[in-house]
């Protein structure tokens, strides 16, 4: 009899905290790369499962897969209770606007974009500051004094990385040259590795040695061509280094799983705030990646060189010049 | 007692091979369903609901059977003249930038009784002008048009994503985007148009355009079955050395079919720019001009096959975003896949069962016959 008491109110004691573990209905909108692109959007899945993971709340999501899609997608969330519900990219602004005032008890998160509203907090990253970074490092690396861009689909944010790339190449050696490519106009140009591979293999020819991809699924094959060719290749928003030790020279972090994991995880403790949080290297949401893989490819000078960099940059003595400030790469 | 001819009645044709090929579809979608370890029944319960059980759904399986429509009515007057006309991605998207073009221009200046028709206008001729330059290559170069349409769907988008990115965007903004319209100059949206009258319906992306698309397959059916244009497009169809034969022109009708063909393509801007997302952005066809063909190809090139084939599209559509929001293992690759059985057993596939269907029907026609012909005796 004592046992069943016991069980029973186990149970009871079990069932109240899955109560109020549910409240929180998370829910995440992923956009048009897909939530494997290997990048961006798979940042973010590994954050949101991370907090499944950790505290066993299971989330809804959705791949968008046309432009109208994402409002519908935002609403649907709302509607069906979710609470707090992240979108994923800068696309997903002007629909989030707009549901986001049709449900202003619901907490939204923004990835990559500004939506200035009371109930969504945006989450925005200074991308400058870490291809800065990388350039600087690139540069350094570089026998030939040739550093090479390639970016996905030629859009302002790319031009972003690219020109902070290009600030921190001529930082740390004002006669460094950079060849860009864009590999190109279309979304498709996410999910290309053949044409990436084919345009670091220009580069190569161009006498590159060194090249930077923030591409998406487009940066797989530049990595590979790197390693075919005994290139050096740098990897972006997620940390690549894993994908070819030894000729991965380090990885550009933006910490978009953090910032989706933040998201849930402060709307469960009632820590999550409305506003923008603008992640930078202070802020520790964009970062250089340094581990067991690359170790062997960062001389102790090289790593001293970025730390300084990186401590002037926080600092403030470094100012990195923001593409999209003005549109243009003029520093 | 009837006549046993060689040819099936036009009910086969037109309504029992397409519906055989998408229960096929169906079929086929249903055992990968089951294969990932979901209901197939229960999936299918979903679409439909996801698609007509609800305002909001049946508003965006409208709002996509518009954009459908004109596409397929695109696709099926280029086929008239025998042309395959690939572009329709293309001429959308130019489409939708005349639309924006002139909004950008004359959106706070003008009244929208004038806006409206210069949108029409503007998206019919960006699409028809850019349907124009293939059909150009094809008649008097004799570049193939499938080629050509193709290459100009590349063309289009990178035109596009340079105007957007360095031209019309919004500075300060991050996406590529124009700047919104003024509110005086969108096209109303059915729930606002409802709301005229009363009548207070779920916001959902369906607009007034859909009037639009059904007077097209109006005027495109008298265009096509009433006219001489459409009469010397049908014969250039048939046969080219005979049209020449009857004293037609085939160059002149590659290059008016295309570019009716492009301008109708071009309507998905108006609906999708005027009357949904309010400002120029990217890939707002993304897939519908493709999806045109199909759409065609099931609707037998006819208006009112179109408008079925259309509601059979949007439906998927509409109801696969539910599908796999609702069932977590349907990702939207599923959806795709789904979409593309329909597309391959109704478009590649269409006169696969085509035999076994009329060889059916003569044997059951011929057995009616002799127990007809039996009682008569």
């Amino acid at each position: 009899m004592k046992q069943i008491l016991l069980a029973a109110s186990a149970a009871i004691i079990l069932s109240a905290a899955s109560a109020s573990a549910a409240d929180v209905k998370p829910a995440v909108v992923f956009d048009m790369g897909g939530k494997f692109d290997k990048s961006f959007n798979e940042g973010v899945y590994n954050g949101v499962e991370k907090f499944k993971a950790e505290t066993g709340i299971s989330y809804r999501e959705f791949e968008v897969t046309n432009e109208t899609q994402r409002e519908q997608a935002l609403r649907k969330m709302a509607q069906r209770g979710a609470d707090p519900v992240v979108g994923v990219g800068f696309a997903q602004g002007p629909a989030m606007e707009k549901v986001a005032k049709e449900f202003p008890d619901t907490r939204f998160t923004i990835i990559d974009m500004v939506v200035d509203l009371p109930n969504v907090q945006s989450v925005v990253f200074k991308e400058q500051e870490g291809s800065f970074l990388v350039g600087a490092l690139a540069a350094a690396a570089s026998q030939s004094g040739k550093v090479g861009f390639v970016g996905g689909m030629d859009i302002p944010l790319i031009r972003r990385f690219a020109c902070g790339y290009e600030q921190g190449a001529k930082h740390a050696g004002a006669s460094t040259e950079v060849i860009q490519n864009m590999t190109g106009t279309t979304p498709a140009a996410w999910n290309d590795p053949s044409k990436g591979g084919e345009l670091a293999k220009s580069q190569f020819d161009r006498g590159v040695d060194v090249v930077y991809a923030a591409a998406g699924g487009t940066g797989i094959g530049v990595y590979q061509a790197a390693k075919d060719s005994g290139k050096l290749a740098i990897g972006v928003d997620s940390n690549q280094n894993y994908l070819h030790p030894g000729t991965m020279l380090t990885s550009m972090l933006k910490r978009v799983d953090v910032a989706a994991y933040n998201a849930f995880k402060g709307a469960q403790d009632g820590t999550w705030k409305p506003g923008i949080q603008v992640l930078g290297l202070a802020e520790g949401g964009i970062d250089w990646a340094l581990d067991e893989h690359n170790k062997g490819l960062i001389t102790p000078e090289m790593q001293a060189m970025v730390d300084k960099v990186k401590a002037d940059i926080i600092a403030g003595t470094i100012t990195v010049h923001d593409y999209m400030s003005d549109n243009s790469c003029s520093y | 007692m009837r006549v046993i001819s060689g040819t099936v009645p036009r009910w086969v044709d037109v309504g029992l091979i397409p519906f055989i090929n998408i229960l096929l579809a169906f079929l086929a979608s249903g055992l990968i369903i089951l294969l990932i370890g979901e209901d197939p029944i229960e999936a299918v319960r979903i679409l439909i609901w996801g698609a007509f059980g609800t305002e909001e759904g049946i508003g965006y399986t409208l709002y996509y059977t518009t954009n459908f429509i004109f596409t397929g009515l695109a696709v099926a007057v280029a086929f008239h003249a025998g042309l395959f006309n690939i572009g329709g991605e293309g001429q959308a998207y130019i489409g939708g930038l005349g639309v924006g073009l002139a909004l950008l221009l004359f959106d706070n200046s003008l009244p929208f009784i004038l806006i409206l028709p210069i949108s029409i206008a503007a998206s019919a001729l960006f699409g028809a002008a850019w349907a124009y330059i293939p059909a150009y290559l094809q008649a008097y170069r004799g570049s193939h048009i499938v080629i050509t349409t193709i290459m100009f769907n590349f063309i289009a988008s990178a035109l596009m994503v340079y105007l957007l990115v360095n031209v019309l965007i919004q500075p300060g903004q991050m996406s590529p985007e124009s700047r919104e319209f003024a509110q005086s100059a969108w096209l109303p949206f059915m729930h606002e148009a409802f709301a005229w009258f009363g009548v207070e319906i779920t916001r959902s992306p369906l607009n007034l355009s859909i009037f639009w698309a059904l007077v097209c397959c109006v005027l495109i059916w008298g265009f096509i079955w009433r006219t001489r244009w459409g009469y010397e497009i049908r014969t250039v169809g048939f046969n080219e050395t005979a049209a020449v034969y009857a004293g037609i022109n085939p160059k002149k009708i590659v290059i008016l079919a295309m570019c009716v063909s492009g301008g109708l393509a071009g309507f998905v801007g108006l609906n999708e720019v005027l009357g949904v997302h309010h400002r120029l952005l990217l890939n707002f066809q993304l897939g519908y001009g493709f999806a045109g063909i199909a759409v065609s190809l099931m609707g037998r090139n006819h208006p009112v096959g179109i408008i079925f084939a259309s509601l059979l599209f949007g439906t998927l559509y509409q109801g696969g975003a539910e599908l796999s929001f609702d069932m977590p293992k349907v990702t939207r690759e599923m959806v795709e896949v789904v979409q593309g059985l329909v597309i391959l057993f109704s478009g590649a596939l269409a006169l696969m069962i085509k035999p076994t269907v009329e060889r059916i029907y003569f044997i059951l026609a011929s057995a009616a016959a002799r127990r007809a012909s039996a009682a008569e005796g």
